[in-house]
């Protein structure tokens, strides 16, 4: 891999309303001066200027790679697609895994790459929110956009999150500090309850901080909506959450007060054992309070477009992440589909990798079997997955040098125009390398020859 | 009563879907005939010799194609072979080993019994019949499709060993007992039906019940704090099963709603 600075163009005038292409915020008014000297950032917050960085970054992976006989050797692009377009076709179940930096129009190729091969599409939400999406499923949610709670929200709960340092600029932007409608003076008009147990910044910066034990999110919720019917929580729930029943009332109380409330989950709900039934305890807590007062509930997402996957999915083929299609038709069942438990199992034979770093997140065991199977990764640079991969496509940066469509936290889509193009000649953006796969794919899986060695595909 | 016997080939890579091994579609058939049954591997479709030999006795064909005199007998681990007798409406399997996911699934009659352990989903939605697992049960065993709040209406599940999560999730009528333990968010919106966990649980048992019955002879470590202690009770009565010693009656889960209807009983002691 070469290492030398990618050039760029230069953009002597400043580029404003720049969409940030990190965190789930999505912020949209970050301004970017390209010059010979590099990249001057404005707006973002240190998370944003770090990835705005990866653009005149040494470390860009700049041209394909294949693996040969254990060596990884560069490769000409139409080889690199061509090897990708085999291993994808030739596998008898290969797990398609949207990463969430990417744009919606890359994930949807994917999605209908996974109906062509008769594969799995998932996303990152099968590791960080997939637990709250389900949790909807099951009970429904209220919600809002950033803009109505900025407007309206005069008590912002954070629980199981802590966007000092996850989404910095959540405070600032969109929910505590800003002077919104009814909310004239900002910080001053609102109150802030953390429930988090680690003493974080954020809880740092609340007006209440419930300091519950680890995994006992679901006992205190319940607890709650206990207190909310009237009765009183059975008296083990202080020894099993180690909050009070007199400190939950007091919760309670300015819950029920306040104008309009807004709750903003984290992964301490969609993470922490109990999973999509903290996430469900917690809309229906939030059910429950709008009999008494006005309440939303959001999750705090953590990649800029992991709200895209869920919603490209769930509005072309009705479910939000963990798609099955060896049927021809989609099928869900988080603990079956989701890639964790596919790699598990063993029960893929083939991935293909668009912006993400699986290998680093995901259980050990996983890991090691994408190790076994042939994988195919587009990234920008290198990382664990690049590094296990049989074939490696260079990525482009959404957001800076493509334009396309990133899903916001609160669910909003969020077009984005870039400031400078794709340093490459073979692709114009992740979306463009997937359609550029897909239609290999295509042709492999169509010629006569392959159609032959296909025994009894869809025979009943 | 015909037997048919179905001895695994090997070692299955991507795992197979099997909602055709079913009593009530074997039944009537010759060998060929179930031999070229479809299952499902992945995006094809593989006839049933592919994975498993297939013998059918002296007889050549199962006896007057009756589904309830009709047994299937599985002769080794089936731990990668989902959906087997899913939706079955009589007569007989036997798995030797371990059963793989969607056991018995939306099964209305007959029984299974299984000399190993069960995948998860075994009994979801389940109607009617008997499931035995003589090992233990995974996850989601007896419950609701994700997603749903109606999950067992009917029949009985019955576990030798532990289960894990969401044991009997939106049961709403028959009976699951667990000799052993089990894990989290056993009975979860339960609204009928009875469970009875002869072991311990960890956590949200009985969470979001509305109705019916359950019953723990160990202890929980994390008690749902929506249950209210509604009185005491000696040797309770379950239908015909008598449980030994005092137990302490709860209603809930009140955390729920403010009139809910169900009655855990946990064990004194
Ligand atoms: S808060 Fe998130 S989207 Fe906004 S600048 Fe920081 S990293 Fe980028």
């Amino acid at each position: 891999m070469k290492s030398e600075i990618l050039e760029v163009p230069e953009r002597p005038e400043i580029a404003k309303n720049i969409v940030c292409p990190v965190c789930g915020a999505s912020c949209d008014d970050i301004q970017v001066k390209l010059s010979g000297d590099g990249i001057v950032v404005r707006n973002a917050c240190k998370m944003g200027n770090a990835k705005f960085q990866e653009i005149v970054s040494g470390h860009r992976i700049r041209q394909p790679l294949i693996r040969e006989n254990g060596a990884v050797r560069p490769a000409q692009w139409e080889e690199a697609i061509e090897r990708a377009a085999e291993i994808l076709a030739s596998a008898s179940r290969p797990l398609l895994f949207m990463g969430s930096e990417t744009s919606c129009e890359a994930m949807e190729v994917g999605l209908h790459l996974g109906e062509l091969l008769g594969g799995v599409v998932d996303s990152n939400a099968t590791v960080c929110h997939g637990p709250t999406t389900m949790g909807i499923q099951e009970s429904g949610r209220v919600g809002a956009t950033a803009g109505q709670s900025k407007s309206r929200s005069d008590l912002v709960v954070y629980w199981g999150s802590n966007p000092l340092e996850s989404m910095p600029r959540h405070m600032s932007r969109y929910a505590i500090y800003p002077r919104g409608y009814w909310t004239r003076r900002g910080r001053f008009d609102r109150t802030v309850i953390t429930v988090d147990p680690r003493r974080s910044i954020t809880a740092e910066n609340s007006d209440l901080h419930i300091q519950l034990l680890p995994n006992s999110d679901h006992e205190l919720l319940m607890a709650l909506l206990t207190l909310l019917h009237g009765k009183r929580p059975h008296p083990s729930v202080e020894r099993t959450t180690g909050v009070p029943i007199s400190q939950m009332e007091e919760m309670l109380d300015m819950m029920k007060s306040c104008k309009f409330g807004s709750i903003y989950v984290g992964l301490g709900i969609a993470s922490s054992y109990g999973k999509h039934r903290n996430a469900e305890a917690a809309l229906n807590l939030v059910k429950e309070l709008n009999g008494h007062t006005k309440f939303v509930i959001g999750a705090l997402r953590g990649h800029c477009n992991v709200a895209g996957f869920n919603q490209i999915a769930s509005y072309l083929y009705g479910f939000p992440f963990g798609l099955d299609f060896s049927r021809g038709y989609p099928r869900y069942n988080p603990g079956e589909y989701t890639s964790v438990d596919l790699l598990r199992d063993r029960d893929v034979d083939a991935a293909l990798i668009l912006s993400a770093d699986p290998v680093s997140h995901f259980p050990a065991t996983c890991s090691e079997y994408m190790a076994e199977i042939p994988v195919v990764c587009i990234d920008i640079s290198p990382c664990p997955t690049t590094m296990l991969s049989d074939v490696v496509l260079p990525g482009v940066i959404d957001a800076m040098e493509c334009d396309g469509t990133f899903y916001r936290l609160d669910d909003v889509p969020i077009y984005f125009q870039p400031f400078t193009k794709s340093p490459f000649s073979f692709t114009e953006s992740n979306a463009d390398t997937m359609e550029q796969i897909f239609k290999r794919v295509k042709a492999i899986k169509s010629a006569p020859q392959y159609a032959s060695s296909q025994r009894h595909r869809s025979g009943c | 009563m015909a037997e048919i016997l179905l001895k695994p080939k090997g070692s299955i890579g991507i795992m197979v879907e099997a909602e055709v091994i079913r009593p009530d579609l074997f039944a009537g058939k010759k060998k060929e005939e179930i031999e070229g049954l479809f299952l499902w591997q992945g995006p094809k479709t593989l006839p049933l010799a592919e994975f498993f030999d297939v013998d059918i006795g002296r007889a050549g064909q199962t006896d007057e194609g009756k589904p309830e005199e009709t047994s299937i007998i599985i002769e080794g681990d089936v731990s990668r072979v989902k959906r087997i007798g899913q939706g079955m409406k009589a007569g007989r399997i036997e798995i030797q080993g371990s059963a793989g996911m969607h056991l018995g699934e939306e099964m209305t009659g007959g029984s299974i019994i299984v000399r190993g352990d069960a995948g998860s989903w075994t009994g979801m939605e389940m109607r009617g019949g008997q499931i035995h697992i003589k090992g233990n049960g995974a996850d989601h065993i007896g419950s609701a499709y994700r997603g749903s709040w109606r999950g067992m209406t009917g029949g009985e599940i019955l576990i030798d060993g532990n289960a894990r999560s969401q044991l009997g999730g939106g049961l709403v009528g028959g009976r699951i007992i667990v000799a052993g333990n089990v894990e989290n968010f056993c009975g979860i919106r339960q609204s009928g039906g009875l469970i009875l966990v002869r072991g311990s649980a960890v956590r949200g048992m009985g969470a979001e019940m509305n109705g019916g019955t359950i019953a723990i002879c160990g202890s929980i470590k994390q008690p749902s704090p929506g249950f209210v202690e509604v009185g005491r009770e000696e040797n309770v009565k379950l239908g015909e099963i008598q449980l030994d010693g005092w137990y302490t009656k709860f209603a809930g889960d009140f955390a729920l709603g403010k009139n809910p209807k169900g009655t855990l009983y946990c064990r004194e002691g």
